[in-house]
């Protein structure tokens, strides 16, 4: 998974959103030490103060759990890591039905339509 | 603790022409700040100031608490527009030259870095490419533990792979106390990189931001703010 990041939107909630599909996705797996700051900001090519402040945020979310001097560690409460999928599934929903209002199909059509494509 | 860097009222004049027209600003640690700005803005002005290459008119600066002197430049790692090396030289020979000059040149860290690209210690610098030439003299100032470094347009004229380079190169080799201050006009390059931004015309800052809060803002990317600001 490549780091994405687009031209917009501030770069540390860029950051966090990839972290988060990165534990939803399993890439890194519940549990398990998180690469340094250092070393993520260095795989993403950003500023290490920004993935700083994206980890924080993971941290607050619940996500991430620091241990002093051992480093950064991946939530085991699989209820959060569900939780926060469905979060990201919703959206792509919504997005997906707001496209679509745009087009001019009522919430019927838009529903009647997913499950045409599915074939 | 001293700032990295504090200007106080800093003014520049060349004759009737004012370089500098009161720049207050002050760095602090672990920061990778972009001095973005038109040509002609006073982004060099304001680097040669800093590192004692030009006097100020008026005003004050002090790097660690040190003004320009031999002490602040133990601190100052300077990587110029134009280069100043021999070409004569070889890479080899420069890293001996540095290592003599400079007690906290790190011969290591240079070897090592050297040792990623395609360039042999050999080679001669008048026989690489711009880019290749660029890379070096990168090495070279980012492989002194200063406190301060100071690129002045390090990107501009060489590839977006350089670019790439040449920006990892800066990510990973500056330490968590010192401070880079970047000036450069190719903004969407660098704005990832970066977590605070100077945006400098006719020689005044006119908006000094963390890179987020700017976005936050704007709800736009510093490069597209930046044209906006600066449209012609």
């Amino acid at each position: 998974m490549s780091w994405e990041l687009d031209g917009e939107r501030p770069i540390y909630s860029q950051l966090l959103e990839q972290l988060q599909l990165r534990i939803i996705a399993g890439t890194y797996q519940a549990g398990q030490r998180l690469p340094s700051v250092r070393d993520l900001a260095q795989e993403a090519a950003v500023n290490a103060n920004t993935m700083q402040r994206a980890l924080t945020e993971l941290e607050h979310a619940g996500l991430v759990h620091a241990q002093r001097t051992a480093g950064r560690f991946i939530t085991e409460d699989q209820g959060k890591i569900a939780a926060t999928r469905t979060t990201f599934a919703l959206r792509h929903a919504n997005t997906y039905l707001s496209g679509m209002q745009k087009l001019g199909y009522t919430r019927e059509e838009s529903l009647t339509l997913l499950q045409e494509a599915d074939k | 603790m001293p700032h990295i860097l504090e200007c106080k009222g800093l003014v520049k004049r060349f004759g009737k022409k004012e370089a500098l027209a009161g720049i207050d600003l002050v760095l602090e640690p672990g920061r990778i700040v972009g001095l973005l700005g038109p040509n002609g803005s006073g982004k060099t002005t304001l680097i040669k100031l800093i590192n004692g290459l030009l006097v100020p008119t008026e005003g004050t600066i002090r790097i660690g608490g040190f003004p320009p002197s031999v002490e602040s430049k133990r601190l100052i790692s300077y990587l110029p527009e134009h280069t100043y090396l021999s070409d004569w030289m070889r890479v080899r020979d420069l890293f001996a030259f540095f290592k003599d000059f400079y007690t906290d040149f790190n011969l290591n860290k240079a070897e090592d870095m050297l040792q990623r690209l395609s360039i042999a210690p050999g080679d001669r610098i008048k026989t690489l490419s711009k880019g290749n030439k660029e890379k070096v003299q990168l090495i070279l100032v980012m492989s002194r533990e200063a406190q301060l470094y100071l690129l002045d347009e390090p990107i501009g004229g060489v590839d977006p792979a350089a670019r790439d380079y040449i920006l990892s190169t800066i990510l990973s080799n500056y330490s968590e106390s010192a401070t880079v201050l970047i000036s450069t006009h190719l903004i969407a390059d660098v704005e990832r990189v970066l977590d605070h931004i100077v945006f400098i015309r006719e020689g005044k800052i006119l908006r000094s931001e963390q890179v987020d809060t700017l976005r936050e803002q704007e709800g736009k990317s510093v490069d597209a703010v930046f044209r906006e600001v600066f449209k012609c």
